[in-house]
């Protein structure tokens, strides 16, 4: 007999569920944690290295970063003073949340009150994919130009907090910042936005407060 | 790239409620992607005929539901398509707008011989 079948079900309902299981295990220790996406060569890890080494002294960070390869932002970021650990991916262009699932019993959750996963970079993929992390934060950049919100509408559109970064470049690129912000607003609106350049150190103490005012008292 | 993950997760689901069921064989999965979602249609036939192979769903044929994104003005009610580089409603010019459709991500049903 032939029959039809609803379903109706999510299909990442997998991910969905190792990420549920992901956050009550930060919930427990009561750490906030965030997850970072951004195109390669947007800022990820230099604000990482800011937050850390402007927050650390107060506040103890783990960084998980995920990469295709090589270890050198958990290197950068464990230089900052981050209990680091490194994800290689071996090719795949995302973090999923069973790889987060996998690297956080390398970290003791007790110790600490914020966790940062530096996702791959790419502008496509790990918007599909939740992790379990409270916030997800994306980092766009003044060279990047002024039209991704239109042109990757599915990763604007399911972030927590939009970072600009590189605003020092503003006077020497042609970046309509109007226009760039109008396609963040249809896409996601009332988004909270941080204007600032990890260069100058413009814009990151209002990044900084945000981030602070979100941790577990 | 990231289709490969996403096929087996169609599978696994597939597969779990064709068995439930008491299912013999899955002869097609009727999928429901909206347009913000980036998947490649052909990438996932692709992985599908072969993770498949050798299951109950191996030749079950894959049909896509692409809904475009749909934006709907707030000041004058008009649903859109946006333009690629412009999200203004056409009719109104107002950046009032938000999106209606496109977030969809999901197996509606299958089709199965029991």
């Amino acid at each position: 007999m032939n029959n039809r079948i609803p379903v109706v079900e999510n299909i990442l309902s997998a991910n969905e569920r190792i990420a549920n299981q992901n956050r009550q295990l930060l919930e427990d220790a009561r750490v906030f944690s965030i997850n970072m996406m951004a195109s390669p060569g947007a800022g990820k890890t230099s604000l990482i290295e800011k937050t850390v080494s402007r927050l650390g002294t107060q506040t103890k960070i783990a960084v998980i970063d995920g990469d295709i390869a090589t270890s050198l932002d958990a290197d950068r970021a464990a230089a900052a003073g981050a209990i680091a650990v490194q994800i290689n991916t071996g090719g795949d262009c995302h973090l999923d949340a069973i790889m987060l699932h996998e690297a956080l019993p390398k970290i003791d959750l007790n110790e600490i009150s914020l966790l940062i996963v530096e996702n791959v970079g790419n502008l496509v993929c790990p918007a599909n994919f939740r992790l379990g992390t409270h916030k997800s934060i994306l980092i766009a950049s003044i060279p990047e130009g002024d039209d991704k919100p239109y042109k990757y509408p599915g990763m604007y559109r399911g972030v927590d907090a939009l970072v600009i970064n590189k605003i020092d470049l503003l006077p020497y690129i042609p970046f309509r910042m109007d226009y760039f912000r109008q396609g963040v607003e249809i896409l996601n609106p009332g988004l909270e936005t941080f204007p600032l350049s990890c260069q100058t150190g413009e814009g990151i103490p209002a990044w900084l407060d945000w981030l602070t005012a979100q941790l577990w008292k | 790239m990231h289709e490969l993950p996403v096929t087996e997760s169609i599978l696994e689901i597939a597969l779990r409620h064709a068995i439930q069921a008491d299912a013999r064989r899955i002869t097609e999965l009727n999928l429901v992607i909206g347009q913000l979602s980036s998947i490649i249609d052909d990438s996932i036939q692709f992985y599908w005929d072969i993770i498949a192979k050798d299951t109950i769903a191996e030749g079950a044929t894959l049909n896509f539901k692409r809904i475009p994104t749909q934006m709907t003005c707030q000041e004058c009610h008009t649903a859109f398509s946006p333009q690629e580089d412009d999200f203004a409603c056409p009719n109104c010019q107002s950046q009032q707008v938000k999106v209606s459709a496109g977030d969809e991500f999901y197996l509606e049903s299958i089709q199965i011989d029991t």
